[in-house]
């Protein structure tokens, strides 16, 4: 199945961002978007008209944008860096990891239209390495969030946090997953089923494939833990440790490689602190091939059906 | 101060800087010697600092992209006051905070961290923007080595400022023709720089970047282009003030052996008088 939900039901998060900006930037004139040419990619279209002296566009840019926001953030401003994931992350890297990160200046990435949103656009715009690449550094906090609640959450969190962080956020279509009202804290994951025999951690799109993963393998008698894990870095060890006690078996979904992604986070804790079987659905390690975002994610093995059967592969290995 | 009294501060700040890299057995002594004039002109005539208050949010912003003659910075600071003197000789040293490119988290009067090129403009661009906004009046300066500006991100940033008529930015190129291994004009020549930086919308000023009468105008407020980003390229020399290090590509961060030390601060001393 390439679409596993309801159109109806789905919403791009790009508009939760941009509206919690907006109302942000009413509040407070600190607030600041920074971009390249992204603009529309961005949905910073109503920022423009709302503050048009307080949207900098460089142009195509990347290293001077993160660079000219780390300055920003010098001179007093709360700079929000809005650009797709891949070139924020892969092309500017090197100053995030000296402006924002190691000089500690109060720059918010929004890495747009992260992981395989792109879809057939290829794997030149795909930004499934960008968990790997941002985690190594200190001080930048790296968040998923899974839906336009939490998205609006995170972004509200990340105008209040002292510091740089950066958020990945998408522009395929996902219902909500989390309550209304929910609030983000950093370094915290949500359990979103109770489960005693494996546990499933997802983030960002997956995590609702990661909830109907959980309901067919209930109808299989197999009670699976769904945790989300929108924050990456730090992440929630306590409730990794927990779920290794508690149900032996820890599956991790990611729309990223599998090499340094959240399924490595969490594997780091489990190797650390309490050996489990576990297994780390990702990409696996290639260039995706020619298809829809939803496309890829089914046909690397991360369709709800897919996840499930994983589940309950990995029940087998449990002793 | 008057430019006498800024180029006899200077020739100390040189001494202090040769100590320093002596008795840590590393530095970058060539690229040192050739910004520490432009240096001490900034802060001690041209900005306005506050070693009391680091943070002033009204203070003026020095970048100094080329992070790696840190030691320069470092010395500068402790004359002006931001970091005792004696701290100095702690250069390099186990846990020391003044390592070999400047830490802003750690060292006051350091505004962003810097050590790969072609960081520096770009977040210079970002402050200028940041009192433009605010319509403030504080100034931001950004030193740069001259083949630093083979780095593509200068060059972003060389469009972004012009495009934003950033007149309360200014580049100073140290323009000492040399980088590490080679000549620029062996390497990967610009020169000359002031058409590239003029057909890009930046109003450009030559100068001597020895002479502190020129550096102090060349960096004066009245010398600004209403709507216009300044560049001044400040022709130096790499080893400034040392006979044998002087326009000498071998000593970038070569370190001066015990004969070599003591006639380097011979020949610094003289100059003083």
């Amino acid at each position: 199945m390439s679409t596993p939900f309801e159109s109806a039901k789905l919403h791009d998060c790009r508009d939760a961002f941009t509206g919690v900006l907006e109302e942000l930037g009413a509040a407070n004139n600190d607030i600041v978007a920074v971009c390249n040419d992204s603009v529309g990619s961005s949905k910073l279209g109503n920022f423009r008209d709302m503050f048009p002296e307080r949207l900098i566009n460089v142009g195509i840019a990347e290293q001077n944008m993160v660079g000219v926001a780390a300055g920003l953030a010098n001179g007093g401003k709360i700079p929000f860096v809005c650009a797709a994931s891949p070139f924020l992350t892969g092309r500017a890297l090197e100053q995030i990891k000296a402006d924002v990160a190691y000089s500690e200046t109060n720059v918010k990435l929004v890495g747009i239209s992260s992981g395989m949103a792109y879809g057939e656009l290829g794997p030149t715009h795909h930004s499934i390495e960008d968990f790997a690449w941002v985690r190594a550094l200190p001080n930048v906090p790296v968040v998923a969030p899974a839906d336009r609640i939490e998205t609006a959450a995170a972004v509200r969190w990340a105008a209040g946090h002292k510091g740089g962080c950066f958020l990945r956020l998408s522009r395929v279509g996902v219902p909500d997953v989390l309550p209304d009202g929910h609030v983000f804290r950093l370094g915290k994951a949500d359990i979103l089923r109770d489960g005693g025999d494996v546990t499933i951690v997802a983030n960002g799109v997956l995590t609702h494939r990661a909830i109907v993963a959980a309901d067919i393998l209930k109808e299989r008698g197999i009670s699976a833990r769904v945790i989300n894990m929108a924050s990456v870095r730090p992440i929630d060890a306590d409730k990794i440790l927990q779920a290794a006690k508690e149900t032996g078996a820890i599956l991790s979904c990611e729309e990223h490689t599998i090499f340094g992604g959240l399924g490595s986070a969490v594997a780091e804790v489990v190797v650390d602190m309490h050996p489990v079987p576990m297994k780390r659905l990702g990409v696996p390690g290639v260039f995706a091939h020619t298809a829809s975002a939803n496309t890829l994610l089914d046909d690397f093995g991360m369709s709800p059906e897919a996840i499930a059967e994983s589940g309950s592969e990995l029940l087998k290995r449990k002793e | 101060m008057k430019p006498q009294e800024l180029a006899t501060l200077a020739n100390s700040i040189r001494r202090r800087d040769l100590q320093a890299v002596f008795e840590a057995g590393a530095g970058h002594i060539g690229g040192e010697m050739s910004v520490i004039d432009i240096l001490t002109a900034l802060y001690f005539q041209v900005m306005s600092v506050h070693p009391e208050n680091p943070l002033d949010p009204k203070r003026d912003r020095l970048v100094l992209s080329k992070g790696h003659t840190a030691l320069a910075l470092y010395v500068v600071l402790s004359e002006r006051g931001f970091i005792r003197k004696d701290e100095i000789s702690s250069f390099l040293q186990h846990h020391s905070r003044l390592n070999g490119h400047p830490n802003c988290v750690k060292v006051p009067g350091v505004e962003t961290n810097t050590g790969p090129l072609g960081h520096g403009l770009p977040v210079g661009v970002g402050m200028a923007k940041a009192a433009k906004l605010n319509g403030d009046s504080w100034r931001t300066f950004v030193v740069a080595g001259d083949g630093e500006m083979q780095e593509g991100s200068n060059w972003e940033a060389i469009m972004a400022a012009s495009h934003f008529k950033l007149d309360n930015l200014t580049l100073i190129i140290d323009h000492n023709r040399l980088q590490q291994g080679a000549r620029l004009a062996d390497t990967n020549n610009l020169a000359p720089l002031a058409p590239k930086l003029e057909s890009f919308g930046w109003a450009i000023e030559e100068i001597d970047g020895h002479d502190m009468e020129l550096i102090c105008l060349a960096l004066s407020l009245q010398t600004v282009t209403k709507g216009k980003p300044k560049c001044v390229i400040a022709h130096t020399n790499k080893g400034q003030g040392v006979s044998f290090m002087s326009d000498n590509v071998a000593w970038h961060h070569k370190v001066p052996n015990k004969e070599q030390y003591r006639q380097a601060m011979a020949e610094l001393t003289d100059t003083v008088q």
